[in-house]
């Protein structure tokens, strides 16, 4: 290189616009809310964001290797109904439904994965068929309604937590979201993550470059499909058994993720954003709840919110473009 | 030319010239597959005593599709525009109210009701056209905010149906004109008219080109921003159609007779299986009308093999991935051929 | 000698700034009926910006523009279009799956009685091929059978169909082989015959001497000179363009000393697209492969590569028989390869610079703990990349700049053998010399180089052998310093036995 470069810590593009609207909604929740004067309001509202959390990190894998999966929200309710069956209140089955439940959401992630790389079906096509199928399939044998319950020690998971001398009671969702998120920092800061995000941008690159696509593909797929399966566990627990459980979260999990500045069709982004978005979502929820602000308009507030982050995105590439050029060249103008 | 370069041309004038007439396109494959469908399930039918092909049978096909075929169509043209609509859904439910809810029963309200219904659906549309091309936002996102947004008002305002139609327009819902339902009639008409729009008419040879490649088409002067407004606008009314139509036949509005029926994924699965490529560029109404028979005919026939209603759904979704897995299969074959 | 013919378009003065660099400062340029000029600089030097405001793409800050005469202000390309202006741009502007007419008369299809006169169009796209002496193509074909050359005269067609008095061409050679560019030349002087005015755009500089009638060069966006084309040497060309004279054009070949052992050698080898494929490749060579486009050149470097591998004969890598099946077998035994497609085929273009060059040795070598950042740094010093920082996406580079990404890209993971393709393709004089010399570098540290490029002056420059492909097949090697003649002779099949 001509130029040297100089070493600051970096936000990937489009993390900061999220984090700054995080951060002001955090302090308008503490405003707000008496429950956010302490810690332990945001404690609250981590434990619940965290399934939407996982579901998001998911997404954003598929997302940003160039696909979509529609099919998590089926997979999350068709996860909690199939738990409550072969548990059906009992807690030596705990063990092994948990074992199985990850198993399927592999499955699933590795069936879209497969059916979208070898079969060449776009993913949309796929994970909605998957969606289909699993609403379906899930019905079917359960003839239409949930039967059966979570035993205590599953429910704990979204429900419970353990006590910890400082931060006092820590529930078990936010330390199952930590690791995984720092999981995913340390995944996507390597090799395959960068391959992964570079198959977003130039599959044929990537291939040609000596690449395996298809299998980085179908893992992003399959780390969907778990981390779902996670959520669903954390759900169960938290809000209990029912065939509405997963509804509409694919789109939630979508929303968080653009909301995190990811580009859609893959190739760039990253998925601290991704994971702040879920969080912003949920934050944002929060405090139009506690503005009395009713429930039905949750969904249109989401509707406005993903528009204006998109909009922001596309629009202000060139403003911050601009902004970054009358810094000076040589130096790279600092990120925002 | 070299020899080479003149038997390269044979051997492409081979694949791309006349011969290509000859060859399968999507849109004979998902009449091909119709036909099949019709004559497996005849069969399955058959077996257990019934008749699947009976008037009733086709009755039952046709007015299946009449909704879901009015969806869709407009869906062809948003996908044949490279963009995609998943607001249709709540828009169906929306229209339905407002057309029901502006007749309030009153014979003379009919028109506007119809009008209103229809000019709330292009508003929408326009909207949705708009912040895909001025907001810059990626349709999926655009229409999926759209949605998010029709649905909150729909949950604020409505818990159930509301509004009713004079008796008078429940005719448009239940009347035949011969054999043929009046709403099939409706539908088809709808079909044809955007058939002609996308084969016939500039603006169509404008969405095709917008949808093959954005940049290729502004360059070449083509209003690219205008020929993607008209298509979410054009979607959206046959959307209103929809609702109008549905109210006729409920006799009111009702919120989420779009969404309980997934008219939004379904209307996309079918232009899909009707050929179109959801990158757009390719496809056609005439496909996606297949696209809708195929689904509105396997939901007859497990309806008469009594057929749990929930397989209906599995089945769908193997229907469509195989379906878009086959014609992305003849397109490899092609292209190494 | 001047140039006749009236002023159809004159340009004076014109500026352009994006986010406020200049990319266009106070150009002037004047087009006459029948004459082709040719439009000259290194790249970043504003020629597409210039096309670009002529095309009404782009609208100057400030200066003229005027058509026969009068000022005009274009906002929008239409309205250029409508002035009589065409383009052809770099990249084709055909949708695929449209017919040849449809393409032809997109965005202005006639229409009658509310309906696109079909009949019409096909007949008028007819009429304008034929009057090119071009009736072996249908307009009602879809694009998406036609051959490359054939879908430019359909662009040419299309810039045609509007009335066209000024046709600006943006290095229309770009993706033709070397017979269809004759083809192109022919059809040149058949425009220029008709009255209209044709500003071409070229880094190459055979075409622009055999071509144009007057040049103009610029430089860094500003005017350097027009000049009638007879009063110039290709020397003083290459100065102005890049404001100093380019002494050694080509690094020195390889003496007998810097020759090692045999990297790689075909035996027999061959699919269906080339056959009984037989040479050695030494570490430190440079072997050239030249050939007509067709002709099966590209396709035993994509063999090689593994993308359509061979089927038949042996491929032996430091004498060890190896079977490469596709692209990861070769990346992990060696062999590179930089594809004539840099922005489909070699670079993730919203990616930084670093996870480009980083990109082979993540993707196919996992797991292997190679350089550290500093020695990543020191690989992108060595091919000279010019850029903000290790985190620029490669987008917002030079083509030349593009390419030093890919070169570094293979560099990163230590090939034995590289195979480029085309590996100067649209970039710049500059760029063109550091890509030579980078590529003259590696062989004298034991890579084994192949090199396949149309530009026959840089393959006699560049190799120390040059192997001619014609048909699939290898017709004959030539030794370094081979003429073009020679060459030629062995690539069009006349040649066999002329030459030793």
């Amino acid at each position: 290189m001509t130029t040297p470069t100089t070493w600051r810590p970096r936000l990937a593009d489009g993390t900061a616009p999220v984090l700054a609207v995080l951060a002001v909604l955090l302090v308008a929740l503490a405003f707000t809310g008496p429950a956010y004067s302490e810690p332990t309001g945001y404690l609250a509202l981590l434990k619940r964001a965290a399934p939407l959390v996982l579901l998001a990190i998911g997404q954003y894998f598929v997302i940003v290797s160039g696909g979509f999966d529609l099919s998590v929200g089926s997979l999350v309710t068709a996860e909690v109904v199939i738990a409550a069956r072969l548990i059906d209140g009992q807690e030596s089955a705990t063990g092994w439904v948990i074992v199985l439940l990850l198993g399927f959401g592999l499955l699933v992630g590795l069936v879209n994965g497969l059916v979208t790389t070898k079969l060449l079906v776009p993913s949309f096509i796929v994970t909605l068929g998957m969606l289909l199928i699993l609403d379906g399939a899930v019905f079917l044998w359960t003839g239409g309604a949930p039967r059966g319950a979570l035993s205590p020690s599953f429910r704990v998971f979204g429900r419970g937590g353990v006590d910890l001398p400082v931060l006092g009671h820590l529930p078990w969702s936010v330390v199952i979201l930590l690791v995984v998120l720092v999981a995913a920092v340390l995944f996507m800061r390597g090799g395959t993550g960068r391959t992964l995000v570079a198959v977003g941008d130039n599959e044929k690159a990537v291939r040609l470059a000596g690449g395996r696509v298809d299998r980085l593909k179908v893992l992003a797929f399959m780390l969907s499909g778990l981390l779902a399966a996670l959520a669903a566990i954390l759900l169960g627990g938290f809000a209990g058994v029912s065939a509405q459980v997963g509804q509409g979260l694919e789109f939630r999990a979508i929303t968080a993720v653009v909301l995190g500045g990811v580009l859609l069709g893959g190739g760039r982004g990253s998925v601290v954003a991704a994971a702040a978005g879920a969080l912003t979502l949920e934050a944002l929820f929060s405090l139009l709840n506690l503005l009395g602000v009713s429930g039905a308009l949750e969904s249109a507030v989401q509707g406005v919110i993903i528009i204006a982050a998109v909009a922001y995105a596309a629009l202000g590439v060139n403003t911050r473009l601009r902004l970054r050029r009358r810094a000076g060249t040589p130096e790279p103008a600092p990120r925002q | 030319m070299s020899v080479v370069q003149q038997k390269i041309e044979v051997a492409r004038g081979a694949t791309g010239g006349r011969s290509r007439r000859f060859t399968f396109t999507p849109t004979v494959t998902v009449y091909l597959a119709l036909v099949a469908l019709l004559v497996v399930g005849s069969v399955l039918v058959g077996v257990q005593g019934g008749v699947l092909l009976d008037q009733g049978g086709i009755l039952n096909i046709l007015t299946r599709s009449t909704v879901l075929g009015l969806v869709a169509v407009g869906q062809t043209i948003v996908i044949v525009a490279g963009s995609l609509d998943l607001s249709v859904a709540y828009l169906v439910g929306l229209c339905s109210l407002v057309a029901a809810e502006t007749m309030a029963g009153s014979d003379g309200m009919m028109v506007p009701g119809v009008l209103l219904a229809l000019g709330v659906a292009a508003v929408v549309g326009l909207v949705n056209g708009l912040v895909v091309t001025v907001l810059k936002v990626n349709a999926f996102i655009a229409t999926l905010g759209v949605a998010l947004i029709l649905r909150g008002y729909l949950e604020e305002n409505y818990t159930g149906p509301a509004g009713s139609v004079p008796r008078a327009f429940q005719h448009l819902g239940f009347d035949r004109i011969g054999p043929v339902p009046v709403g099939v009639l409706l539908m088809l008409l709808v079909a044809a008219a955007a058939w002609w729009y996308l084969r016939r008419t500039r603006g169509g040879y404008h969405t095709y080109a917008v949808g093959g490649d954005v940049d290729v088409a502004r360059l070449s002067g083509v209003r690219t921003g205008r020929t993607i407004v008209i298509a979410h606008v054009l979607c959206a009314v046959a959307a209103g159609l929809a609702g109008v139509f549905l109210a006729s036949r409920l006799g009111s509005g009702a919120p989420y007779v779009g969404t309980d029926a997934g008219y939004d994924l379904e209307s996309i699965a079918a232009v899909v299986l009707g050929g179109a490529a959801l990158a757009g560029g390719r496809g056609g109404v005439v496909g996606t009308i297949g696209g809708v028979l195929i689904l509105a005919t396997l939901d007859t026939i497990f309806d008469d093999l009594a057929v749990d209603p929930f397989f209906k759904d599995v089945v769908r979704g193997v229907v469509l991935i195989v379906a878009v897995a086959l014609y992305a299969r003849r397109k490899v074959s092609r292209r190494s051929a | 000698m001047t140039a006749g013919g009236e002023v159809v378009v004159r340009l004076t003065g014109i500026t352009k700034s994006f986010l406020g660099v200049p990319v266009l400062r106070g150009v002037d340029l004047e087009l006459r009926a029948g004459e082709v000029h040719a439009l000259m600089g290194e790249n970043g030097a504003g020629k597409s910006t210039l096309l670009k405001v002529l095309a009404g793409v782009h609208r100057p800050d400030s200066g003229q523009v005027e058509v026969a005469g009068r000022p005009v202000v274009f906002s929008t390309p239409r309205e250029a279009q409508e002035a009589g202006i065409a383009i052809i741009h770099q990249e084709f502007t055909l949708l695929e799956h449209r017919t040849v007419a449809e393409n032809v008369y997109l965005g202005r299809e006639p229409v009658r009685r509310g309906q696109v006169d079909r009949r019409k169009m096909e007949a008028d796209t007819k009429e304008l091929l034929d009057w090119l002496g071009e009736d072996g193509i249908d307009p009602a074909a879809p694009v998406s059978g036609l051959s490359v050359a054939r879908k430019q005269v359909v662009e040419i067609v299309k810039a045609l169909s509007t009335d066209a008095k000024v046709l600006a061409m943006d290095e229309p050679t770009a993706a033709l082989a070397d017979q269809e560019v004759e083809l192109l030349y022919d059809l040149v002087d058949r425009l220029r015959a008709r009255g209209i005015a044709i500003l071409y755009v070229s880094h190459r500089m055979r075409e622009v001497f055999d071509l144009s009638r007057r040049i103009t060069v610029l430089k860094d966006g500003a005017f350097v000179t027009t000049a009638p084309t007879a009063e110039l040497t290709s020397d003083q060309l290459v100065r102005h363009m890049v404001g100093r004279s380019l002494d050694a054009l080509y690094p020195d070949r390889a003496t007998e000393a810097e020759l090692g052992d045999v990297r790689l050698a075909l035996r027999g080898a061959g699919n269906d697209r080339v056959r009984g494929v037989t040479f050695e490749l030494r570490s430190g060579e440079v072997v050239g492969i030249a050939g007509l486009q067709g002709s099966g050149r590209s396709a035993i470097a994509r063999a090689i590569w593994g993308v359509e591998p061979f089927t038949t004969g042996t491929l032996e890598l430091d004498g060890v028989p190896r079977r490469v099946t596709d692209p990861r077998a070769a990346v992990r035994l060696g062999i590179g390869y930089v594809t004539e497609d840099r922005k489909g085929e070699g670079l993730a273009l919203r990616q930084s610079i670093r996870d480009n060059a980083l990109l082979v040795r993540r993707a196919a070598l996992p797991g292997s703990r190679g350089r550290k950042r500093s020695d990543l740094t020191a690989l992108l010093e060595s091919v000279a990349v010019v850029a903000r920082g290790e985190h620029q996406e490669v987008r917002y580079l030079s083509g030349g700049n593009q390419q030093k990404v890919v070169l570094a890209k293979w560099l990163a993971v230590g090939p034995r053998v590289l195979v480029v393709d085309e590996p100067t393709r649209g970039i710049d004089v500059g760029a063109k010399q550091a890509v030579h010399r980078l590529l003259r570098e590696l062989a004298r540290t034991g890579v084994a180089v192949l090199m396949i490029s149309s530009e026959l002056p840089e393959l006699i420059g560049m190799s120390d052998r040059i192997l001619v492909v014609h048909e699939g097949a290898i017709a004959g090697e030539l030794p370094a310093g081979a003429s073009e003649e020679a060459v030629m002779g062995l690539a069009t099949g006349h040649g066999i036995g002329e030459v030793a």
